[in-house]
């Protein structure tokens, strides 16, 4: 078993009944494991939601953290993304400081990188960009310069590529 | 049909064959206690504290088989149930906990004992429920007796508020349970269970390391005809204890931090473990970088989680353990391993550990030996925890499986009163001891009432040393024989407080006594309470200290004693 700490991407379906979020998280802070990032929404089944966890952590553990989600009652299947090909997206909105001079600056950065401005006041806007984390990070360097104000990630969401969807 | 919520458990209790339940009443069971008068097949026992009810549940579950049951009003009647739940998830033992809740308009307002029960209970129960309509009783009740009993056993809670025990709703027992994200038990996989064969063809220091999985998937006679073909020598953890008979020229008895010298060795030294239904805890394994370095490790549990999740195993058999030794014995060769078996010979004459050593004195280890042979190994032995706990286990004697109750797990200090109850009640016909610490004991005796009102017939060796004996030792060992906080100076005196119960109690102080107080306790009818004032500081070895490998115990020094 291999000790070195990774990031791993784990998908989870869930049956949607109160207090399934409750239990999810509980086994993971009292098991010690360590989750980056968990989104949370309803799948194309009716009464099932689907969690995506990153999990930062090394092999032994992420195998018990697999183990130990599929044994929640409510848990109907787990699958460890990371060596599936798979498409990976966050979403974020990010609010910076603005100014007229500096906004046809800032509306540049955000063509590269494909984002959308949603919203612009006097003296901010609010940037929605999509895209793997690195493209997030690299997004939010670019924009510290002009100062963020306020930044809303979701996390990191998965899904298998091809038919094969667990 | 239509019924209230009440009728409904009731109803949905004596679907699932329940005809006892430990339990005590408050504001919000009121309606379920309102309609228990119109079910009298079953039998309610009036705790004293429902930390009694669960741990008593918790005994009758674990010398039946069965799922025991308990129940407890909202708040504290709940939170009182928590030792025992928490003590039943680690042993894996099935129970069903129904607790009352406040009514559904005050959940959440902080009313009077309202506790958030399910919130508590969720890491101490395998699951749990928060039942909010009559509707939804009976099926709640149907997949909490499922999922306690199959799989990994385990406790599981239903939380009903006090207003749907009143409301009134169609009662249909479901037949089956809809569970998508639990499928237990199942078939285990024959490639692994080859892959485990092969290496024990090949193992030339085979041990079997069997646990409480053997007792639970009833998985006995498997384990000895895989013993007696392939010749592996048995041991057996704390729970494992009674899986496989003792009397058994391969049984080798328990391992670990109080376990006989020659299985921690025979457990350093084999070169193939194959871990029956146990989960490598670590009063088990010691120090886990150092243990067994030799062997590769098989691994049968019917929990997925518990492969690798503290050794890493060359193959693991996840499923039901019965099926999979069955399906592994036809697989192994018969067995020889002549100078293994020679050399764990060895190992126990050079390190006889349950020698007891002569002397005048009251030793706690003299009074185990005679409970067990003047029982013939056939009384169910419930125990306490601490020192008590681990002579029971060193020096009694388990033939039949299941006759060995214990806190295993969690290990709870007052378990052996409501414990050895729940045994009796389950199994009047077994003769029960309680094995019980001067400490353990006083932190349940209000069971006692319970026990004289029920005339539930148990007898109670109190191994009374007037210490918080376990931890006196620990003191002596690793704090300078600083006895903080562990002496007893107070405590009552145990034959008046028997009267005090209408029991029969006996007192022994010499050792010449034991036999004919432990006769005339087995021949009084009814509870009688022995309190054996045994020598103070008597410490328990083997000790492996907390950390050590299991290479490293430390063994009973040899003194010169006097003559008897
Ligand atoms: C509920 C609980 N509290 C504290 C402990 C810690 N503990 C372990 S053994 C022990 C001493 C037990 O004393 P006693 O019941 O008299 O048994 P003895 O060890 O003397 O045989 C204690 C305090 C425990 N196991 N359980």
């Amino acid at each position: 078993m291999a000790n070195v700490a990774h990031e791993y991407t784990v998908v989870a379906l869930v049956q949607d009944r109160p207090g399934v979020l409750n239990r999810v998280s509980s086994m993971f802070r009292r098991r010690g494991y360590n989750i980056v990032s968990l989104a949370v929404g309803h799948s194309e089944k009716v009464g099932l939601s689907r969690m995506t966890f990153v999990v930062d952590c090394d092999d032994a553990t992420i195998d018990q953290v697999r183990k130990q989600l599929d044994k929640l009652i409510e848990v109907i299947e787990v699958t460890d993304m990371t060596e599936l090909a798979s498409v990976t997206r966050e979403l974020a909105l990010i609010k910076v400081a603005s100014s007229p001079e500096t906004r046809s600056e800032i509306i540049q950065l955000v063509d590269i990188f494909r984002a959308n401005i949603v919203d612009v006041t006097a003296d901010s806007v609010i940037i929605e960009v999509t895209g793997d984390e690195n493209k997030v990070d690299s997004l939010l360097t670019l924009l510290e310069d002009f100062g963020i104000v306020e930044i809303m990630r979701t996390g990191r969401i998965a899904i298998p590529r091809g038919m094969a969807t667990p | 049909m239509k019924l209230t919520g009440g009728q409904i458990v009731c109803e949905s209790l004596l679907q699932e064959g329940v005809t006892d339940i430990f339990g005590l009443p408050g504001g919000a069971m009121l309606p379920l206690y309102g309609t228990l008068p119109q079910y009298p097949q079953i039998n309610h026992i009036l705790v004293r504290h429902e930390q009694g009810a669960a741990i008593a549940a918790d005994g009758y579950a674990r010398a039946t088989g069965n799922v025991g049951v308990c129940w407890a009003t909202s708040g504290p009647g709940a939170t009182n149930l928590v030792t025992g739940l928490a003590n039943a998830m680690m042993d894996s033992v099935p129970l069903v906990a129904i607790t009352g809740q406040v009514g559904r308009p005050a959940i959440g307002k902080d009313a009077f004992q309202e506790t958030d029960v399910t919130g508590v209970t969720l890491p101490v129960t395998k699951h749990n429920y928060l039942v909010m309509h009559a509707s939804e009783i009976s099926g709640a009740i149907k997949e909490a007796f499922y999922i306690a009993r199959t799989g990994r056993p385990g406790p599981v809670l239903v939380d009903i508020p006090k207003d749907v025990f009143t409301e009134v709703a169609e009662f249909v027992y479901p037949d089956s349970v809809d569970l998508p994200g639990y499928r237990p038990a199942f078939e285990p996989d024959v490639k692994n269970i080859e892959t485990a064969a092969e290496i024990l063809n090949s193992a030339k220091r085979p041990v079997i390391l069997a646990g409480h999985g053997v007792i639970l998937s009833k998985a006995s006679s498997e384990l000895r005809e895989l013993a007696e073909k392939a010749q592996i020598p048995v041991i057996t953890t704390l729970l494992g204890i009674s899986s496989f008979p003792e009397s058994h020229i391969l049984s080798m008895g328990m391992p670990g931090m109080h376990g006989v010298a020659w299985a921690s060795y025979a457990l350093h030294e084999a070169d193939v473990i194959l871990s029956l239904g146990a989960r490598f805890d670590d009063r088990v394994t010691g120090d886990l970088r150092r243990f067994a370095p030799d062997s590769k490790k098989i691994h049968f549990d019917i929990d997925a989680a518990e492969i690798g999740k503290t050794v890493s195993t060359s193959v693991g058999v996840v499923g039901d353990l019965k099926l999979g030794v069955q399906k592994l014995i036809p697989m192994v060769n018969q067995g020889n391993h002549p100078e293994w078996i020679r050399r764990i010979e060895q190992l126990r004459d050079e390190h006889p550990s349950l020698q007891i050593r002569k002397t005048s004195k009251l030793l706690p280890q003299y009074i185990l030996k005679k409970i067990s042979e003047i029982t013939e190994s056939k009384a169910i032995i419930v125990t306490g925890v601490g020192q008590h706990q681990m002579w029971a286990a060193q020096h009694c004697a388990f033939e039949e499986p299941g006759t060995l109750i214990t806190s295993g797990g969690l290990g709870t200090m007052g378990f052996e009163v409501p414990a050895a109850m729940g045994a009796k009640v389950a199994r009047p016909d077994k003769v029960v001891w309680s094995i019980a610490g001067d400490g353990g004991f006083q932190m349940t005796l209000s069971e006692l009432a319970t026990i004289a009102e029920n005339n539930i017939d148990v007898k109670f060796a109190i191994l009374n040393n007037n210490f918080l004996g376990m931890v006196r030792q620990w003191q002596e060992f690793f704090y300078e024989s600083e006895y903080t906080a562990t002496h007893y100076t107070g405590n009552p005196d145990f034959v008046k407080l028997a009267d005090a119960y209408g029991l029969v109690g006996i007192r022994v102080e010499d050792a010449a006594d034991v036999e004919g107080a432990i006769r005339q306790a087995m021949n009084t009818p009814g509870a009688v309470i022995v309190d054996f004032m045994v020598e103070q500081e008597e410490n328990v070895f083997p000790m492996i200290p907390a950390g050590e490998s299991i290479y490293e115990l430390m063994e009973e020094p040899s003194e010169i004693e006097e003559p008897v």
